[in-house]
Protein backbone atom coordinates (compact mmCIF):
# COMPACT_ATOMS: atom_id res chain seq x y z
CA UNK A 1 0.00 0.00 0.00
CA UNK A 2 1.61 2.80 -1.15
CA UNK A 3 0.87 6.58 1.27
CA UNK A 4 -1.60 7.63 -1.67
CA UNK A 5 -3.79 4.98 -1.20
CA UNK A 6 -3.76 5.03 2.29
CA UNK A 7 -4.31 9.16 2.44
CA UNK A 8 -8.08 7.67 0.58
CA UNK A 9 -8.99 6.40 4.45
CA UNK A 10 -9.05 9.81 5.23
CA UNK A 11 -12.63 9.61 4.28
CA UNK A 12 -13.62 7.10 7.22
CA UNK A 13 -12.51 10.66 8.90
CA UNK A 14 -14.53 12.70 7.15
CA UNK A 15 -17.39 10.59 7.89
CA UNK A 16 -17.44 10.97 11.26
CA UNK A 17 -16.65 14.44 11.44
CA UNK A 18 -19.33 15.86 9.23
CA UNK A 19 -22.03 13.79 11.17
CA UNK A 20 -20.23 15.26 14.25
CA UNK A 21 -20.86 18.39 12.68
CA UNK A 22 -24.88 18.16 11.29
CA UNK A 23 -25.78 17.02 14.40
CA UNK A 24 -23.89 18.83 16.91
CA UNK A 25 -22.34 16.02 18.53
CA UNK A 26 -19.33 18.66 18.89
CA UNK A 27 -17.21 15.91 19.11
CA UNK A 28 -15.02 17.48 16.12
CA UNK A 29 -11.80 18.80 18.41
CA UNK A 30 -11.89 15.00 19.60
CA UNK A 31 -12.23 13.53 16.44
CA UNK A 32 -9.14 15.72 14.91
CA UNK A 33 -6.98 14.72 17.89
CA UNK A 34 -7.82 11.46 17.71
CA UNK A 35 -6.86 11.23 13.86
CA UNK A 36 -3.31 13.42 14.78
CA UNK A 37 -2.43 11.50 17.80
CA UNK A 38 -2.82 7.56 15.73
CA UNK A 39 -1.15 8.68 12.92
CA UNK A 40 1.81 9.78 14.68
CA UNK A 41 1.99 7.64 16.87
CA UNK A 42 2.36 4.79 14.57
CA UNK A 43 4.24 5.80 11.74
CA UNK A 44 6.56 6.57 14.99
CA UNK A 45 6.60 3.44 16.41
CA UNK A 46 6.75 1.66 12.87
CA UNK A 47 9.84 3.31 12.55
CA UNK A 48 11.03 2.32 15.80
CA UNK A 49 10.05 -1.33 15.24
CA UNK A 50 11.34 -1.09 11.62
CA UNK A 51 14.42 -0.29 13.23
CA UNK A 52 14.43 -2.54 16.03
CA UNK A 53 13.91 -5.52 13.94
CA UNK A 54 17.03 -4.05 11.59
CA UNK A 55 19.35 -4.36 14.57
CA UNK A 56 17.52 -7.20 16.67
CA UNK A 57 19.38 -5.72 19.71
CA UNK A 58 18.53 -7.23 22.92
CA UNK A 59 18.93 -3.78 24.83
CA UNK A 60 16.51 -1.72 22.41
CA UNK A 61 13.86 -4.87 23.13
CA UNK A 62 14.47 -3.93 26.57
CA UNK A 63 14.18 -0.29 26.29
CA UNK A 64 10.47 -0.56 24.08
CA UNK A 65 9.23 -2.76 27.09
CA UNK A 66 9.99 -0.69 30.07
CA UNK A 67 8.51 2.06 27.53
CA UNK A 68 5.30 0.02 27.10
CA UNK A 69 5.15 -0.14 30.80
CA UNK A 70 6.07 3.34 31.79
CA UNK A 71 3.26 4.57 29.24
CA UNK A 72 0.48 2.20 30.69
CA UNK A 73 1.52 3.13 34.08
CA UNK A 74 0.85 6.44 33.61
CA UNK A 75 -2.59 5.61 32.03
CA UNK A 76 -4.27 3.17 34.52
CA UNK A 77 -2.13 5.51 37.35
CA UNK A 78 -5.58 7.99 37.09
CA UNK A 79 -7.85 5.79 38.07
CA UNK A 80 -6.28 5.21 41.62
CA UNK A 81 -5.55 8.78 42.33
CA UNK A 82 -5.67 9.03 46.33
CA UNK A 83 -4.07 5.57 46.80
CA UNK A 84 -0.26 5.83 47.98
CA UNK A 85 2.37 4.84 46.02
CA UNK A 86 -0.58 3.76 43.25
CA UNK A 87 2.36 4.11 40.33
CA UNK A 88 4.60 1.42 41.66
CA UNK A 89 2.00 -0.86 42.59
CA UNK A 90 0.71 -0.44 38.67
CA UNK A 91 4.15 -0.75 37.44
CA UNK A 92 5.06 -3.78 39.54
CA UNK A 93 1.84 -5.35 38.20
CA UNK A 94 2.32 -4.60 34.62
CA UNK A 95 6.01 -5.69 34.49
CA UNK A 96 5.00 -9.25 36.76
CA UNK A 97 2.54 -9.50 34.34
CA UNK A 98 5.37 -9.54 31.05
CA UNK A 99 7.40 -11.71 33.01
CA UNK A 100 5.37 -14.62 34.10
CA UNK A 101 3.87 -14.20 30.09
CA UNK A 102 6.75 -13.64 28.11
CA UNK A 103 9.17 -16.09 30.84
CA UNK A 104 6.41 -19.28 29.85
CA UNK A 105 6.63 -18.08 26.17
CA UNK A 106 10.58 -17.78 25.88
CA UNK A 107 11.59 -20.03 28.59
CA UNK A 108 9.62 -22.99 27.08
CA UNK A 109 10.76 -22.10 23.29
CA UNK A 110 7.12 -21.38 22.44
CA UNK A 111 7.55 -18.62 20.33
CA UNK A 112 11.66 -17.27 18.79
CA UNK A 113 13.02 -15.26 21.01
CA UNK A 114 13.41 -12.39 18.30
CA UNK A 115 12.02 -8.69 18.91
CA UNK A 116 9.44 -9.53 16.40
CA UNK A 117 7.64 -11.81 18.68
CA UNK A 118 8.27 -10.00 21.77
CA UNK A 119 7.35 -6.64 21.26
CA UNK A 120 3.80 -7.06 19.85
CA UNK A 121 3.37 -10.09 22.30
CA UNK A 122 4.56 -8.08 25.39
CA UNK A 123 2.40 -5.10 24.07
CA UNK A 124 -0.65 -7.05 23.62
CA UNK A 125 0.08 -8.49 27.36
CA UNK A 126 0.79 -4.65 29.00
CA UNK A 127 -1.99 -3.20 27.34
CA UNK A 128 -4.15 -5.64 28.36
CA UNK A 129 -2.74 -5.68 32.07
CA UNK A 130 -3.66 -2.09 32.15
CA UNK A 131 -6.77 -1.94 30.84
CA UNK A 132 -7.67 -4.75 33.73
CA UNK A 133 -6.02 -2.58 35.75
CA UNK A 134 -8.45 0.26 35.00
CA UNK A 135 -11.35 -2.03 35.55
CA UNK A 136 -10.34 -3.60 38.78
CA UNK A 137 -9.69 -0.34 40.66
CA UNK A 138 -12.85 1.11 39.45
CA UNK A 139 -15.18 -2.24 40.37
CA UNK A 140 -12.78 -2.01 43.66
CA UNK A 141 -13.80 1.20 44.59
CA UNK A 142 -17.20 0.85 43.52
CA UNK A 143 -17.68 -2.28 45.66
CA UNK A 144 -15.67 -0.45 49.17
CA UNK A 145 -18.22 2.33 48.62
CA UNK A 146 -21.41 0.05 48.49
CA UNK A 147 -20.13 -1.89 51.80
CA UNK A 148 -18.24 0.71 54.28
CA UNK A 149 -20.68 -0.14 56.57
CA UNK A 150 -19.84 -4.19 56.45
CA UNK A 151 -16.53 -3.08 56.19
CA UNK A 152 -17.22 -0.94 59.45
CA UNK A 153 -18.71 -4.19 61.45
CA UNK A 154 -16.34 -6.68 60.96
CA UNK A 155 -13.46 -4.57 62.09
CA UNK A 156 -15.58 -3.12 64.72
CA UNK A 157 -16.17 -6.80 65.71
CA UNK A 158 -13.08 -7.89 66.04
CA UNK A 159 -11.89 -9.03 62.19
CA UNK A 160 -8.39 -7.89 60.54
CA UNK A 161 -8.51 -5.75 57.35
CA UNK A 162 -7.92 -8.40 55.21
CA UNK A 163 -11.75 -10.04 56.63
CA UNK A 164 -13.13 -7.22 56.45
CA UNK A 165 -12.46 -6.20 52.91
CA UNK A 166 -12.19 -9.91 51.83
CA UNK A 167 -15.59 -10.43 49.77
CA UNK A 168 -15.05 -6.92 48.29
CA UNK A 169 -11.73 -7.45 46.88
CA UNK A 170 -12.56 -10.83 45.50
CA UNK A 171 -15.76 -9.56 43.76
CA UNK A 172 -14.00 -7.09 42.51
CA UNK A 173 -10.82 -8.91 40.98
CA UNK A 174 -13.61 -11.58 39.75
CA UNK A 175 -15.69 -8.53 37.91
CA UNK A 176 -12.88 -7.39 36.36
CA UNK A 177 -11.94 -10.60 34.68
CA UNK A 178 -15.11 -11.56 33.04
CA UNK A 179 -14.85 -9.05 30.33
CA UNK A 180 -11.37 -11.42 29.20
CA UNK A 181 -13.43 -14.50 29.68
CA UNK A 182 -16.51 -13.59 28.00
CA UNK A 183 -14.91 -12.28 25.33
CA UNK A 184 -13.24 -15.52 24.60
CA UNK A 185 -16.27 -17.50 24.74
CA UNK A 186 -17.55 -16.26 21.24
CA UNK A 187 -14.10 -15.15 19.74
CA UNK A 188 -14.05 -15.65 16.20
CA UNK A 189 -17.80 -16.10 15.93
CA UNK A 190 -18.56 -12.61 15.11
CA UNK A 191 -15.58 -10.74 15.14
CA UNK A 192 -11.62 -11.91 13.65
CA UNK A 193 -9.60 -10.54 16.15
CA UNK A 194 -7.22 -8.14 15.47
CA UNK A 195 -4.19 -9.63 15.37
CA UNK A 196 -5.09 -12.55 13.26
CA UNK A 197 -7.19 -10.98 11.25
CA UNK A 198 -3.97 -9.11 10.29
CA UNK A 199 -1.58 -11.94 9.87
CA UNK A 200 -4.38 -13.09 7.21
CA UNK A 201 -4.22 -10.03 5.70
CA UNK A 202 -0.66 -10.17 5.51
CA UNK A 203 -0.58 -13.63 3.77
CA UNK A 204 -0.21 -16.03 7.08
CA UNK A 205 -2.00 -19.17 6.54
CA UNK A 206 -5.07 -19.11 8.79
CA UNK A 207 -4.42 -21.93 10.47
CA UNK A 208 -0.65 -20.52 11.52
CA UNK A 209 -2.66 -17.53 12.77
CA UNK A 210 -5.19 -19.40 14.60
CA UNK A 211 -2.72 -21.21 16.09
CA UNK A 212 -0.73 -18.16 17.26
CA UNK A 213 -4.03 -16.45 18.65
CA UNK A 214 -4.87 -19.52 21.07
CA UNK A 215 -1.83 -18.73 22.43
CA UNK A 216 -2.47 -15.16 22.96
CA UNK A 217 -6.05 -15.85 24.13
CA UNK A 218 -4.65 -17.91 26.94
CA UNK A 219 -1.85 -15.45 27.53
CA UNK A 220 -4.57 -12.97 27.88
CA UNK A 221 -6.34 -15.32 30.93
CA UNK A 222 -3.09 -15.86 32.94
CA UNK A 223 -2.39 -12.06 32.25
CA UNK A 224 -6.20 -10.77 33.86
CA UNK A 225 -5.96 -13.18 36.31
CA UNK A 226 -2.51 -12.04 37.48
CA UNK A 227 -3.23 -8.67 36.86
CA UNK A 228 -6.07 -8.17 38.97
CA UNK A 229 -5.09 -10.19 41.65
CA UNK A 230 -1.66 -8.72 42.17
CA UNK A 231 -2.99 -5.30 42.08
CA UNK A 232 -5.61 -6.01 44.29
CA UNK A 233 -3.73 -7.93 46.61
CA UNK A 234 -0.72 -4.34 46.75
CA UNK A 235 -3.69 -1.74 47.04
CA UNK A 236 -6.20 -2.98 49.91
CA UNK A 237 -3.72 -2.69 52.85
CA UNK A 238 -3.07 0.72 51.84
CA UNK A 239 -7.06 1.31 52.68
CA UNK A 240 -5.86 0.94 56.43
CA UNK A 241 -3.76 2.16 58.98
CA UNK A 242 -1.32 0.41 60.82
CA UNK A 243 -3.73 0.70 63.75
CA UNK A 244 -6.63 -1.34 61.42
CA UNK A 245 -8.82 1.86 60.98
CA UNK A 246 -9.94 2.48 57.30
CA UNK A 247 -8.32 6.08 56.56
CA UNK A 248 -9.72 7.80 53.44
CA UNK A 249 -8.10 5.93 50.39
CA UNK A 250 -10.60 5.21 47.97
CA UNK A 251 -13.64 6.60 49.86
CA UNK A 252 -16.44 9.39 48.74
CA UNK B 1 -18.88 3.51 96.58
CA UNK B 2 -15.13 2.47 95.44
CA UNK B 3 -15.22 3.54 91.56
CA UNK B 4 -12.82 2.57 88.94
CA UNK B 5 -12.15 3.57 85.77
CA UNK B 6 -13.04 1.45 82.95
CA UNK B 7 -12.54 4.17 80.11
CA UNK B 8 -10.59 7.81 81.20
CA UNK B 9 -10.88 10.85 78.50
CA UNK B 10 -8.03 12.77 78.59
CA UNK B 11 -7.90 16.40 76.61
CA UNK B 12 -10.25 14.40 73.10
CA UNK B 13 -10.36 16.26 70.23
CA UNK B 14 -11.37 14.49 67.05
CA UNK B 15 -11.27 16.36 63.51
CA UNK B 16 -12.34 15.25 60.12
CA UNK B 17 -11.80 17.08 56.82
CA UNK B 18 -11.20 20.23 59.03
CA UNK B 19 -14.36 19.97 60.98
CA UNK B 20 -13.99 19.57 64.71
CA UNK B 21 -16.85 17.07 66.04
CA UNK B 22 -15.24 16.48 69.49
CA UNK B 23 -13.91 19.43 71.50
CA UNK B 24 -11.51 18.26 73.99
CA UNK B 25 -13.54 16.12 76.05
CA UNK B 26 -12.58 15.01 79.82
CA UNK B 27 -14.30 12.49 81.77
CA UNK B 28 -14.77 8.99 83.08
CA UNK B 29 -16.85 5.68 82.76
CA UNK B 30 -16.74 3.80 85.44
CA UNK B 31 -16.07 0.26 85.91
CA UNK B 32 -19.57 -1.78 86.18
CA UNK B 33 -22.03 1.01 85.51
CA UNK B 34 -24.12 2.04 82.52
CA UNK B 35 -23.40 5.51 81.78
CA UNK B 36 -25.72 6.67 78.82
CA UNK B 37 -24.56 9.67 76.45
CA UNK B 38 -27.29 11.92 75.03
CA UNK B 39 -27.19 14.97 73.12
CA UNK B 40 -28.71 16.19 69.92
CA UNK B 41 -28.27 14.50 66.42
CA UNK B 42 -24.49 15.11 65.30
CA UNK B 43 -23.57 16.23 68.78
CA UNK B 44 -20.33 13.46 68.09
CA UNK B 45 -21.78 10.13 70.25
CA UNK B 46 -21.57 7.89 67.93
CA UNK B 47 -18.32 9.76 67.45
CA UNK B 48 -16.86 9.21 71.31
CA UNK B 49 -18.22 5.40 70.96
CA UNK B 50 -16.16 4.83 67.97
CA UNK B 51 -12.87 6.10 69.11
CA UNK B 52 -13.31 4.05 72.38
CA UNK B 53 -14.02 1.05 70.03
CA UNK B 54 -10.69 1.94 67.96
CA UNK B 55 -12.59 2.64 64.63
CA UNK B 56 -11.65 6.11 64.86
CA UNK B 57 -8.05 7.39 66.49
CA UNK B 58 -8.29 10.64 68.12
CA UNK B 59 -6.71 13.65 66.61
CA UNK B 60 -5.49 14.17 69.53
CA UNK B 61 -5.66 13.58 73.72
CA UNK B 62 -5.20 10.31 75.29
CA UNK B 63 -7.77 7.62 76.63
CA UNK B 64 -7.27 5.17 78.64
CA UNK B 65 -9.09 1.49 78.85
CA UNK B 66 -8.20 -0.18 82.67
CA UNK B 67 -6.00 2.43 82.97
CA UNK B 68 -3.80 1.40 79.73
CA UNK B 69 -3.10 3.37 77.13
CA UNK B 70 -6.10 2.54 74.23
CA UNK B 71 -3.13 2.30 71.44
CA UNK B 72 -1.00 -0.09 73.37
CA UNK B 73 -3.79 -2.80 72.87
CA UNK B 74 -3.99 -5.01 69.47
CA UNK B 75 -6.53 -3.99 67.79
CA UNK B 76 -8.55 -6.76 67.35
CA UNK B 77 -8.49 -7.45 71.36
CA UNK B 78 -8.87 -3.59 72.05
CA UNK B 79 -12.21 -4.39 69.74
CA UNK B 80 -13.27 -7.79 71.39
CA UNK B 81 -12.99 -6.49 75.11
CA UNK B 82 -14.45 -2.99 73.66
CA UNK B 83 -17.65 -4.19 72.21
CA UNK B 84 -19.99 -2.02 70.00
CA UNK B 85 -23.39 -2.41 68.47
CA UNK B 86 -23.08 -0.07 66.17
CA UNK B 87 -25.47 2.43 64.79
CA UNK B 88 -26.12 1.45 61.56
CA UNK B 89 -24.91 -2.07 61.51
CA UNK B 90 -25.63 -4.09 58.55
CA UNK B 91 -27.09 -7.45 58.96
CA UNK B 92 -25.29 -9.81 56.38
CA UNK B 93 -26.96 -11.36 53.46
CA UNK B 94 -27.08 -14.66 55.23
CA UNK B 95 -28.52 -17.04 57.70
CA UNK B 96 -29.06 -15.70 61.54
CA UNK B 97 -26.75 -17.99 62.38
CA UNK B 98 -24.48 -16.71 60.17
CA UNK B 99 -24.88 -13.63 61.43
CA UNK B 100 -24.61 -14.41 64.58
CA UNK B 101 -21.58 -16.65 64.43
CA UNK B 102 -19.62 -13.72 62.59
CA UNK B 103 -17.62 -12.78 65.73
CA UNK B 104 -16.45 -16.58 66.13
CA UNK B 105 -15.59 -17.17 62.24
CA UNK B 106 -13.33 -13.97 62.26
CA UNK B 107 -11.57 -15.93 65.23
CA UNK B 108 -11.95 -18.79 62.85
CA UNK B 109 -13.83 -20.53 65.83
CA UNK B 110 -17.72 -22.07 65.60
CA UNK B 111 -20.66 -20.96 67.21
CA UNK B 112 -22.99 -24.09 67.90
CA UNK B 113 -26.59 -24.46 67.53
CA UNK B 114 -27.11 -24.37 71.14
CA UNK B 115 -24.98 -20.95 71.59
CA UNK B 116 -26.96 -19.80 69.42
CA UNK B 117 -30.17 -20.55 70.20
CA UNK B 118 -29.17 -19.65 73.32
CA UNK B 119 -28.17 -15.94 72.17
CA UNK B 120 -31.36 -15.57 70.26
CA UNK B 121 -33.38 -16.24 73.41
CA UNK B 122 -32.15 -13.43 75.05
CA UNK B 123 -33.02 -11.21 72.59
CA UNK B 124 -36.17 -12.47 72.59
CA UNK B 125 -35.62 -13.78 69.09
CA UNK B 126 -36.84 -17.60 68.54
CA UNK B 127 -34.27 -20.20 67.82
CA UNK B 128 -36.48 -21.44 64.84
CA UNK B 129 -34.93 -18.11 63.59
CA UNK B 130 -31.77 -19.39 63.40
CA UNK B 131 -31.98 -21.15 59.65
CA UNK B 132 -33.58 -18.12 58.24
CA UNK B 133 -32.49 -15.64 56.04
CA UNK B 134 -31.27 -11.99 57.92
CA UNK B 135 -32.59 -9.83 55.25
CA UNK B 136 -35.76 -11.27 56.35
CA UNK B 137 -36.21 -10.38 59.48
CA UNK B 138 -38.33 -7.23 60.18
CA UNK B 139 -36.39 -3.92 61.49
CA UNK B 140 -37.19 -4.46 64.97
CA UNK B 141 -35.83 -8.23 65.10
CA UNK B 142 -32.96 -7.21 62.81
CA UNK B 143 -31.87 -4.63 65.66
CA UNK B 144 -32.32 -7.15 68.23
CA UNK B 145 -29.98 -9.23 66.25
CA UNK B 146 -27.21 -7.43 65.81
CA UNK B 147 -27.22 -6.73 69.99
CA UNK B 148 -26.99 -10.41 69.84
CA UNK B 149 -24.21 -10.41 67.00
CA UNK B 150 -21.99 -7.63 69.67
CA UNK B 151 -23.06 -9.94 72.74
CA UNK B 152 -21.07 -13.11 71.48
CA UNK B 153 -17.70 -11.09 71.43
CA UNK B 154 -18.26 -11.34 75.47
CA UNK B 155 -16.80 -7.89 75.84
CA UNK B 156 -15.96 -6.51 78.99
CA UNK B 157 -17.20 -3.09 77.91
CA UNK B 158 -20.28 -3.01 76.05
CA UNK B 159 -20.80 0.39 73.81
CA UNK B 160 -24.60 0.56 72.72
CA UNK B 161 -25.68 2.79 69.60
CA UNK B 162 -29.09 3.58 69.99
CA UNK B 163 -30.10 0.18 69.70
CA UNK B 164 -33.52 0.51 70.73
CA UNK B 165 -34.60 2.96 68.29
CA UNK B 166 -36.54 0.41 65.62
CA UNK B 167 -38.31 -1.39 68.57
CA UNK B 168 -42.04 -0.98 70.38
CA UNK B 169 -42.07 0.28 73.95
CA UNK B 170 -42.41 -3.09 75.51
CA UNK B 171 -39.70 -4.84 72.75
CA UNK B 172 -37.17 -1.61 74.36
CA UNK B 173 -38.00 -2.46 77.72
CA UNK B 174 -37.38 -6.53 77.37
CA UNK B 175 -33.59 -5.40 75.82
CA UNK B 176 -33.14 -3.03 78.43
CA UNK B 177 -33.67 -5.59 81.00
CA UNK B 178 -31.44 -8.16 79.10
CA UNK B 179 -28.41 -5.32 79.41
CA UNK B 180 -29.08 -4.37 82.89
CA UNK B 181 -28.83 -8.21 83.50
CA UNK B 182 -25.43 -8.23 81.71
CA UNK B 183 -24.70 -5.36 83.70
CA UNK B 184 -26.15 -6.91 86.72
CA UNK B 185 -24.48 -10.52 86.50
CA UNK B 186 -21.09 -9.77 84.99
CA UNK B 187 -20.00 -6.69 85.95
CA UNK B 188 -20.31 -5.45 82.11
CA UNK B 189 -19.72 -1.68 81.69
CA UNK B 190 -21.86 -0.13 79.34
CA UNK B 191 -21.89 3.37 77.73
CA UNK B 192 -24.84 3.55 76.15
CA UNK B 193 -26.46 6.25 73.35
CA UNK B 194 -30.23 7.12 73.34
CA UNK B 195 -32.02 9.61 72.18
CA UNK B 196 -34.85 8.36 75.15
CA UNK B 197 -34.81 10.35 77.88
CA UNK B 198 -37.15 7.97 79.59
CA UNK B 199 -35.06 5.27 78.78
CA UNK B 200 -32.10 7.02 80.04
CA UNK B 201 -33.31 8.05 83.42
CA UNK B 202 -34.37 4.29 83.56
CA UNK B 203 -31.18 2.47 83.12
CA UNK B 204 -28.33 5.18 83.72
CA UNK B 205 -26.34 5.10 86.81
CA UNK B 206 -24.30 7.98 85.68
CA UNK B 207 -24.96 9.80 82.32
CA UNK B 208 -23.45 12.58 79.76
CA UNK B 209 -25.07 15.42 78.09
CA UNK B 210 -23.38 15.92 74.55
CA UNK B 211 -23.83 19.19 72.56
CA UNK B 212 -21.98 20.13 69.65
CA UNK B 213 -18.97 17.83 70.20
CA UNK B 214 -18.54 19.36 73.74
CA UNK B 215 -19.46 17.83 77.13
CA UNK B 216 -22.47 20.06 78.54
CA UNK B 217 -22.76 18.32 82.03
CA UNK B 218 -22.07 14.70 83.27
CA UNK B 219 -23.20 13.07 86.55
CA UNK B 220 -25.02 10.58 87.78
CA UNK B 221 -29.24 10.25 86.01
CA UNK B 222 -30.37 13.09 88.47
CA UNK B 223 -28.69 15.59 85.54
CA UNK B 224 -31.43 14.62 83.70
CA UNK B 225 -34.61 15.57 85.64
CA UNK B 226 -33.24 19.42 86.11
CA UNK B 227 -30.50 21.26 85.95
CA UNK B 228 -28.81 24.64 86.49
CA UNK B 229 -27.30 24.89 83.19
CA UNK B 230 -29.50 26.57 80.69
CA UNK B 231 -28.36 24.94 77.81
CA UNK B 232 -28.98 21.53 79.53
CA UNK B 233 -32.24 22.44 80.90
CA UNK B 234 -33.07 23.51 76.76
CA UNK B 235 -32.10 20.02 75.49
CA UNK B 236 -34.05 18.22 78.56
CA UNK B 237 -37.19 20.30 77.77
CA UNK B 238 -36.81 20.02 74.14
CA UNK B 239 -35.88 16.52 73.85
CA UNK B 240 -38.51 15.44 76.35
CA UNK B 241 -40.84 12.77 74.87
N1 LIG C 1 -16.37 10.53 58.65
C1 LIG C 1 -16.85 11.76 58.90
N2 LIG C 1 -16.37 12.80 58.21
C2 LIG C 1 -16.83 14.04 58.46
N3 LIG C 1 -17.75 14.33 59.35
C3 LIG C 1 -18.26 13.33 60.08
C4 LIG C 1 -17.85 11.99 59.90
N4 LIG C 1 -18.54 11.21 60.75
C5 LIG C 1 -19.35 12.04 61.43
N5 LIG C 1 -19.19 13.30 61.03
C6 LIG C 1 -19.87 14.48 61.58
O1 LIG C 1 -19.58 14.53 62.94
C7 LIG C 1 -20.68 15.02 63.67
C8 LIG C 1 -21.00 14.08 64.79
O2 LIG C 1 -21.48 12.86 64.22
P1 LIG C 1 -21.96 11.66 65.13
O3 LIG C 1 -22.41 10.59 64.23
O4 LIG C 1 -20.91 11.35 66.13
O5 LIG C 1 -23.21 12.32 65.86
P2 LIG C 1 -24.27 11.65 66.84
O6 LIG C 1 -24.23 12.44 68.11
O7 LIG C 1 -24.03 10.20 66.94
O8 LIG C 1 -25.62 11.95 66.07
P3 LIG C 1 -26.94 11.03 65.94
O9 LIG C 1 -27.67 11.19 67.24
O10 LIG C 1 -27.68 11.65 64.81
O11 LIG C 1 -26.51 9.64 65.67
C9 LIG C 1 -21.80 15.21 62.67
O12 LIG C 1 -21.90 16.57 62.37
C10 LIG C 1 -21.36 14.42 61.46
O13 LIG C 1 -21.81 15.05 60.29
MG1 LIG D 1 -25.02 8.57 66.27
Amino acid sequence: MTYGTLSLTLIFIFIPFLLSKSLKLSLEKDITIATVRSVIQLLAIGYVLHFIFGTDNYVYILLMILLMITVATLNARKKGVGIPGITWKIAITLLTVELVTQGVLLGLGIVPATAQYIIPISGMMIGNAMVLSVLFLNRFRAELEANENEIELILSLGGTPKQAVHRHLMSAIKASMIPTIEAQKTIGLVQLPGMMSGQIIGGADPIQAVQFQILIIFALLTCATLASVILGFLVYPTLFNERMQRIAVLRK
Amino acid sequence: MNLEPAIAIHDLCFTAKDRTILHNLNGVFYKGKITTLVGPSGAGKTTLLKICNGLLAPSSGDILIDRQPIEEYEPTSLRRKVGIALQSAPILRCSVHENLALPRTLQGKQLTEEEAAAVLENVQLDSSFLHREAEELSGGQKQRLSIARTLINQSDILLLDEITSALDPSSAKEIEELILKINRKYGVTIIWITHNLQQARRVSDFTWILQNGKLLASGNASILENSEIPAVQQFLNGGAQ
